[in-house]
């Protein structure tokens, strides 16, 4: 069982208040992601979860059970830091084994739960090295094994994948989320990168200045973002945003569109603009297209093979359906 | 950029420190070991000018046969003991709390690092004279208000007193090493911890003793090498008296007071010995930390 609530849940250092109060249900089971540019407070909501910082005002319950009170150990909970944490002068295994002989497991039990986190995540050959023998993806999986044999009711993540190469983050990736199929306990991750939000979420909290801007699904998230901040946060490349006598014709104070939204042609279209720098990925071009008449240069995702180059004349049309509309304050027009 | 030509610069360059440090110990090395294996009196005449009478291991066997040898070394060994344990404790101690944030967190480091700055002779003179003297000594005034015996502490406890003089020297040394290894201290590993359910005296027991064993080591064999030959102190406090005599000061006496300069080289030799079997034994204890 993981089911964590936060009601009212407030946090400030001094004079400075990091997050007004806040309200969030995490379910059972789920995947949550707190996502949000740095400074934004989700390591701190983190931290509040798992009882390393105390709350301001407000509750924070944990199976129904107030937990607000509650030091870090007694929660039930499991963290694995960014910097992984593990303790430089003991073996894998005790670092392993150093949660349960804190709650005084027998030492069968310790070896036999060791064992099976060892073998679930390809560690049993290292078992009786140090974690500075190991390398950056070897420790993550150490500081993943230390959690698990723990049993938690959940399992707190703090920006694991921020100190691995990108190769390695990726496989880092699956390999959480495959943990998260297997295992069924609810997860709480935090990350200021979208892609990982996108990719692992049941559910992802977008969070800036200790507000929540929205909480729902990958795809709810991408199709209806609930304002000008999280349309502009989840995606990659970001949503264009478009202000001034464009979206007046829509009615709006911002109008967004998605890269990937756009019709490209060289004859005919709405826009009409220049090629400024492309990237080329192979499977996907990115052109950053200066358009006349637009303050900001549009940018647009077109199939690998695309044949335009700097300075060329482009023409674009958004998809009419896939227009997002903002109003002054910035919030969604449905 | 090492060329064969940047190599034979690099040496060139560092040869006149080189020379000067092997100097600056060999010389003095080589006149002990001379003067060791000679007759040297010079109250009765002796000197370089007129030829020094060679006498085999006379010195030494007269030196290890003197009464005095072997509570020496005791002596120099209690106080060694002592004080690493007095200081090693309390540095640890300290460090931890001066490492908690307070108000005026940078006077108070300063204030603990101060006795550091103070001349062993001075600071000894001071504890003699302020602390220590059983008529006008601080702590006789303390003991007095209580209503107690004021106690002659150089005389009565010498080798406590020692210690305590010398402790408080350098324990400034090794709270501030210690301290600069607790704030290296990954403040995530102190979390994970506490997170796995450990109580303070174990996080401080597996994390954190573990992680200041290097600093440790280093106080301990920094502190070793200067307290085997410590001295001012025990000039000003008891002259060597009260059990205080350390070999270093055994040395000091056979050498100026007894004016016989073969007995003291040759004892001068025996400290050498001493202290190179010390710290083989430190080596071998803790040196397999430094490694890790």
């Amino acid at each position: 069982m993981g089911r964590i609530q936060l009601k009212q849940v407030k946090k400030a250092f001094g004079d400075v208040t990091v997050i007004p109060p806040l309200d969030l249900e995490i379910e059972d089971g789920e995947f949550v992601v707190f996502v949000g540019p740095s400074g934004c407070g989700k390591s701190t909501l983190l931290r509040l979860i798992a009882g390393l910082e105390d709350t301001t005002s407000g509750i924070i319950e944990i199976d129904g059970k107030d937990a607000t009170g509650l030091p870090p150990a007694k929660r039930g909970l499991a963290m694995v830091f960014q910097s992984y944490a593990l303790y430089p002068h003991m073996s894998v295994r005790k670092n392993i084994a150093f949660p349960m002989k804190m709650a005084g497991l027998s030492p069968e039990e310790q070896n036999r739960r060791i064992e099976a986190a060892a073998k679930a995540l390809n560690l049993t050959d290292y078992l009786d090295r140090r974690p500075g023998q190991l390398s950056g993806g070897q420790r993550q999986r150490v500081a993943i094994g230390r959690a698990i044999v723990r049993e938690p009711a959940a399992f707190l993540f703090d920006e694991p994948l921020s100190n691995l190469d990108a190769a390695l983050r990726v496989g880092m990736r699956l390999e959480i989320s495959e943990l998260h199929k297997r295992l069924a306990t609810t997860m709480v991750y935090v990350t200021h990168d979208q892609v990982e939000a996108m990719t692992m979420a049941d559910k992802i909290v977008v969070l800036q200045a200790g507000v929540i801007e929205q909480v729902g699904s990958p795809l709810e998230l991408y199709h209806s973002p609930r304002n000008r901040f999280v349309a502009g946060f989840i995606g990659s490349p970001k949503m264009n945003l478009i202000e001034g006598p464009e979206a007046a014709k829509h009615n709006a104070h911002t109008i967004g569109i998605r890269p990937e939204h756009l019709t490209v042609s060289t004859d005919s279209g709405d826009w009409h603009g220049t090629v400024g720098v492309s990237e080329h990925l192979g499977s996907d071009t990115f052109f950053h297209v200066k358009i006349d008449g637009f303050a900001e240069p549009l940018t647009v995702r077109v199939g690998g093979d695309f044949d335009l180059h700097y300075g060329d004349a482009i023409q674009l049309t958004p998809d009419p359906a896939l227009i997002h509309k903002f109003d002054a304050k910035g919030l969604r027009i449905t | 950029m090492a060329t064969k030509h940047s190599r034979v610069a690099a040496r060139v360059m560092l040869a006149p420190a080189v020379i000067l440090l092997l100097g600056w110990m060999l010389v003095p090395l080589t006149m002990t070991l001379f003067f060791s294996f000679k007759k040297y009196l010079p109250l009765r005449g002796d000197s370089m000018a007129n030829g020094l009478d060679w006498v085999g291991f006379e010195n030494y066997t007269r030196f290890v046969g003197s009464s005095s040898f072997w509570p020496s070394v005791q002596a120099t060994l209690v106080i060694v003991g002592g004080v690493l344990f007095v200081t090693v404790i309390l540095g640890i101690v300290l460090a931890l709390l001066l490492d908690q944030p307070m108000w005026g967190q940078g006077v108070v480091r300063i204030l603990v690092i101060a006795p550091f700055f103070v001349m062993p002779t001075v600071s000894a003179l001071v504890w003699k004279n302020m602390f220590m003297d059983p008529v006008n000594g601080l702590l006789a005034h303390l003991w007095k208000f209580f209503g107690a015996e004021p106690l002659q502490w150089l005389s009565q406890a010498s080798m406590p007193s020692l210690i305590l003089i010398v402790s408080w020297q350098w324990l400034p040394f090794a709270t501030l090493i210690l301290l600069t290894a607790v704030q290296s201290l990954d403040s995530e590993q102190l979390e994970a911890a506490e997170m796995d359910g450990a109580p303070y005296i174990k996080r401080f027991w597996f994390i954190v003793l573990p992680h200041l064993s290097r600093a440790i080591t280093i106080v301990i064999l920094i502190q070793t090498i200067f307290l085997l030959s410590i001295f001012a102190e025990i000039f000003v406090t008891t002259g060597g008296a009260f059990g205080t005599k350390t070999l270093s000061y055994l040395i000091f006496q056979r050498v100026l007071e007894s004016q016989n300069v073969g007995l003291g080289s040759a004892g001068g030799v025996y400290a050498i010995i001493l202290a190179n079997i010390v710290a083989i034994f430190l080596m071998r204890i803790v040196g397999k930390n430094l490694d890790a």
